[in-house]
């Protein structure tokens, strides 16, 4: 059999060294007709970058029919040549200088094409913005410059393009910056590094200084482009690494336990302890994994990597790994600034799914701040959802609690989109962060697992012996319609299928806990007493069967606050059918006690409690 | 971390996304030098393990060495390696090559195209949906058998590359693809930062693309530093000539180069010597009228 090419068996280590061109990707972006194309094939021009003789092609073809020679033309001939299946494509160019290689990504100026600009700037470094000098700053120019603000491009230079046909005036050139600058700094928006005048046509100021413009004493745009710096990975930040999946290929047979994930920002080593939001899980750094790659004991941000840990805790997927003195915000509300791209608009009292680092969660409008049309962005518009095209500032509520940061603070777990049905319709960044009625036992909670002193049983050992994990099962609902005895089927039925259930009762917690309260007393204590109760008792690996008067669907969500991430299940008993309270289960109290106990049985394995 | 670790990390948390999100997931391995390096980077992903099927498309005028070549990793990884065919048109002799020599007006004659609409997109489309045979390698015997799986794939993961041809330059990480495999170029959803389209509706599946970054250079650059097997079809043999781009052999022909290692083709690409020559100008089923490439890949091509 004849395979070439290098065999790693045989291969010495250091002839495998490549020493790989730095590259940087860029975006051009602004308003139609400012310019876009001339720029992009003015610089490919410029930079040798055009395959052989296509510059003398085009200009010998304009020459045959009377058009005055174009640099925006050689866009149009690259793009008929790409039907002949030649590499050179408008939606991304290449072209290098001596310093690097560049791509510039296409972002169309047409507001149809919102969605590719925005694909296009996603993923740029830097942009650069142009601007007409002849017509100013129009809608596009405000509505780009919002975008690379919100998309995180913080390095941004403005060309005045077209400066030919105003003379190359430099009151004309500074009347234009002077707006754009104060219209940025009106929306918070980035502040471009410098404004630069050009006639992207002639080529003033691009590769060469203008001799037109002797007033202007800064760079040229591709020493500009040269001059952006590479932004490097984040690694003097916190730490956070979300957690994109658990691995454990047992079927290939390999019994590592995984947790894998792309660490943002920060670094962490072998022995670190980290723990992880919103479980409020610990756990210490036993290895890091990876594959044809060298044993490592430290790794940093930009990597996609894995870890096993000394403990085996139950993490999942969207939580955030972090180390304990700098662990991200958790909550369900957040302030943020958002754009919506969906044919149907965005409106209250619906429900979408947020996608946030790597958790996706049902969220909600809880307010509608403020609704601007992103073409003028200076003044409000009177709508109460958020239309294609335009920007909000909202407060947004999410199901559950989740890991986030302020996207100043930490873009990678503070920027989101939002879906609406199958699609992606929006995309934003949190600016704020927004208290909720459990805030302050949510934090509690925290304090206290952050210190937690453990045993020296883990739970996966106790999850092991008794063949579930732990959890907790609350049949909430006025008194005398069934909740007690529903709850003692339960834990029996659990009990006789080898499980380890208990019934709390609120009655006992009030008898002996609750002891010391006076009657004036506030049912936030008797939650939090009664919430911290449970929670131990989950401590000791049990399924917590709860039955209690004292505590009602309004009270489900600081109970949950207060156990962590033990997974729990509300069973509302409403005879009467008219509650709409959110639980996971509603039953009207006829049911027979052994449908309930099948169907919570249901919920508790879909929550992976248990198996069988 | 150089410029070939970002595009490997970000390879290799697009894979992690795409194995999250889809039960029905499969990567198509063309034994080329990018697919290849896709199955590595799925290695590197997911450590050492490869979780989901490889798909070739066997139109059978593919040359001998690289199906030896791809059985030949296929055991060494231990991949669940799945293998479509249009059968019935080969053995009809529904082909191009088998039909180039009829007369022109014949109505049984191919264009190259249509032998690549039959051959490879069909027999694909098929493959992915299960309505056509997959055959499957069985690692202990290192023979094919019928697979009795037939649900199809919803989520297909493609070594495309933006600099490889215009068409492709315009694809999403995640691209939906329709119910017919058809791509709308027009209307592709944003995709913002690395939040990806995951959701997807019934009988529609994802193209999932973690090479669209990569270029020709940081292919081989890698293949380069991670010593990864290729087939010997990219060096020259002595005779002054070498493959660029593989493809079925009465469709394809060499390049003139005298690179006979990974470290000739790397000084080549950075020399510039090959600035002026299409990757895929090898292939001569790009060539044949207007739309090219982006018209098979609308309906369905990789």
């Amino acid at each position: 059999m004849s395979v070439a090419g290098p065999d790693p068996k045989r291969e010495a280590a250091e002839s495998t060294h490549v020493e790989s061109r730095p590259q940087m990707n860029i975006v051009i972006v602004g308003h139609v007709d400012h310019g876009k194309s001339t720029l992009v094939g003015r610089l490919l021009a410029d930079t040798g970058s055009l395959p052989q003789g296509k510059l003398d092609k085009v200009k010998r073809e304009c020459a045959r029919t009377g058009k005055p020679f174009e640099y925006a033309f050689l866009l149009d001939a690259l793009e008929d040549e790409q039907d002949q299946g030649i590499t050179i494509d408008t939606a991304r160019c290449f072209f290098k200088t001596a310093a690097r290689d560049y791509i510039i990504i296409d972002a169309p100026g047409h507001i149809e094409f919102l969605k590719n600009m925005i694909s296009g700037a996603a993923r740029a470094e830097a942009a650069l913005l142009m601007i007409d000098a002849k017509e100013g700053v129009r809608e596009n120019s405000r509505r780009h410059g919002w975008i690379l603000g919100m998309l995180g491009i913080r390095q941004v230079v403005v060309c005045v393009n077209k400066m030919d046909l105003v003379g190359y005036s430099q009151a004309a050139f500074d009347a234009i910056e002077k707006e754009y600058r104060a219209f940025l700094t009106g929306i918070g928006a980035v502040s471009p590094k410098a404004f630069v005048p050009i006639a992207a046509i002639t080529g003033e100021n691009l590769t060469q200084r203008s001799q037109a413009m002797g007033w202007y004493r800064g760079d040229t745009v591709l020493d500009m482009l040269d001059g952006f710096a590479k932004q490097p990975p984040k690694i003097a930040l916190p730490l956070r690494m979300p957690v994109q999946a658990i691995y454990k290929f047992t079927e290939h047979g390999d019994d590592r336990r995984v947790i894998a994930g792309r660490i943002e920002t920060g670094k962490v080593q072998v022995g670190d302890e980290v723990v992880f939001s919103p479980s409020n899980k610990s756990a210490t750094i036993r290895s890091i994994e990876g594959f044809n790659a060298a044993p490592r004991a430290s790794i940093e941000a930009g990597w996609s990597t894995g870890f096993t840990l000394s403990e085996e805790i139950y993490v999942t997927r969207g939580e955030v790994m972090s180390h304990k003195a700098h662990a991200p915000m958790v909550g369900t509300r957040f302030r943020a600034n958002l754009i919506w791209l969906g044919r149907t608009p965005m409106t209250q009292g619906r429900d979408y799914k947020l996608k946030l680092h790597t958790s996706a969660i049902p969220v909600r409008i809880r307010k509608l701040n403020k609704v601007l049309d992103a073409s003028r962005l200076d003044g409000e518009l009177a709508k109460d959802h958020v239309g294609r095209h335009d920007v909000a500032d909202v407060v947004l509520e999410t199901a559950k609690p989740i890991a986030f940061d302020l996207s100043r603070e930490n873009d990678g777990t503070g920027r989101f989109v939002i879906v609406d049905g199958y699609d992606v319709a929006g995309g934003g960044i949190i600016v704020e962060s927004v208290t909720d009625e459990q805030d302050t036992l949510r934090s509690e909670a925290r304090m206290r697992d952050f210190s937690w002193i453990p045993g020296g049983v883990t739970a996966a050992e106790r999850a092991q012996r008794n063949g579930h994990r732990a959890a907790l099962v609350m049949f909430l609902g006025k008194p005398q319609v069934g909740k007690h005895r529903y709850a003692r089927a339960l834990e029996k039925a659990l009990f006789d299928d080898g499980k380890n259930p208990y019934l709390l009762d609120g009655t006992n917690v009030l008898l002996g806990v609750d002891h010391d309260l006076s009657a004036e007393a506030t049912q936030d204590e008797l939650v939090r007493r009664f919430g911290e109760v449970a929670y131990l008792i989950l401590n000791a690996g049990a399924i917590v069967v709860s039955t209690t008067n004292a505590i009602g669907m309004a009270d489900y969500g600081a109970v949950q606050a207060l156990i962590g991430g033990n997974p729990s299940i509300a069973v509302e008993v409403d005879p009467t059918g008219r509650s709409t309270a959110a639980c996971d289960l509603r039953i009207k109290g006829t049911e027979s006690e052994a449908e309930v106990i099948a169907k919570v049985v249901t919920l508790l394995k879909q929550r992976q409690v248990f198996s069988a | 971390m150089d410029h070939l670790d970002q595009l490997e990390q970000q390879s290799v948390f697009i894979l992690r996304e795409a194995y999250r999100h889809f039960d029905r997931l499969c990567m198509l391995w063309s034994i080329g030098k990018d697919s290849t390096v896709l199955l590595w980077l799925a290695r590197k992903a997911f450590l050492g393990h490869v979780p989901f099927p490889l798909v070739h498309i066997d139109t059978s005028y593919k040359l001998p060495e690289m199906i030896a070549y791809r059985d030949r990793l296929a055991m060494e990884y231990k991949l669940t390696m799945i293998v479509g065919q249009d059968a019935a048109s080969i053995a009809a002799g529904n082909t191009f090559p088998a039909t180039k020599d009829l007369p022109a007006d014949d109505p049984r004659k191919l264009t190259r195209k249509q032998c690549c609409g039959l051959l490879k997109s069909g027999a694909l489309k098929a493959t992915l949906h299960g309505s056509g045979v997959r055959k499957r390698l069985d690692l202990a015997t290192g023979k094919y058998e019928i697979e009795p799986d037939s649900e199809p794939y919803t989520g297909v993961i493609v070594g495309a590359r933006a600099d490889e041809e215009g068409s492709r330059s315009k694809e999403r990480y995640f691209s939906p693809r329709d119910k017919n495999n058809a791509w709308d170029v027009g209307d592709q959803p944003p995709e913002f930062w690395n939040q990806f389209k995951t959701d997807f509706a019934p009988n529609t599946h994802v193209r999932i693309h973690p090479l669209l970054d990569w270029t020709e250079l940081n292919i081989w650059e890698y293949i380069k530093r991670e010593a990864i097997p290729t087939v010997s079809l990219y060096y020259d043999q002595g005779d002054g000539k070498r493959y660029r781009s593989l493809g079925c052999g009465p469709c394809q022909s060499p390049i003139d180069s005298t690179s006979r290692n990974v470290d000739d083709i790397i000084a080549e690409l950075k020399s510039g010597a090959l600035k002026n020559i299409a990757e895929r100008g090898g292939r001569a089923q790009d060539q044949e009228g207007r739309g090219g490439l982006e018209d098979l890949r609308k309906d369905g091509y990789m």
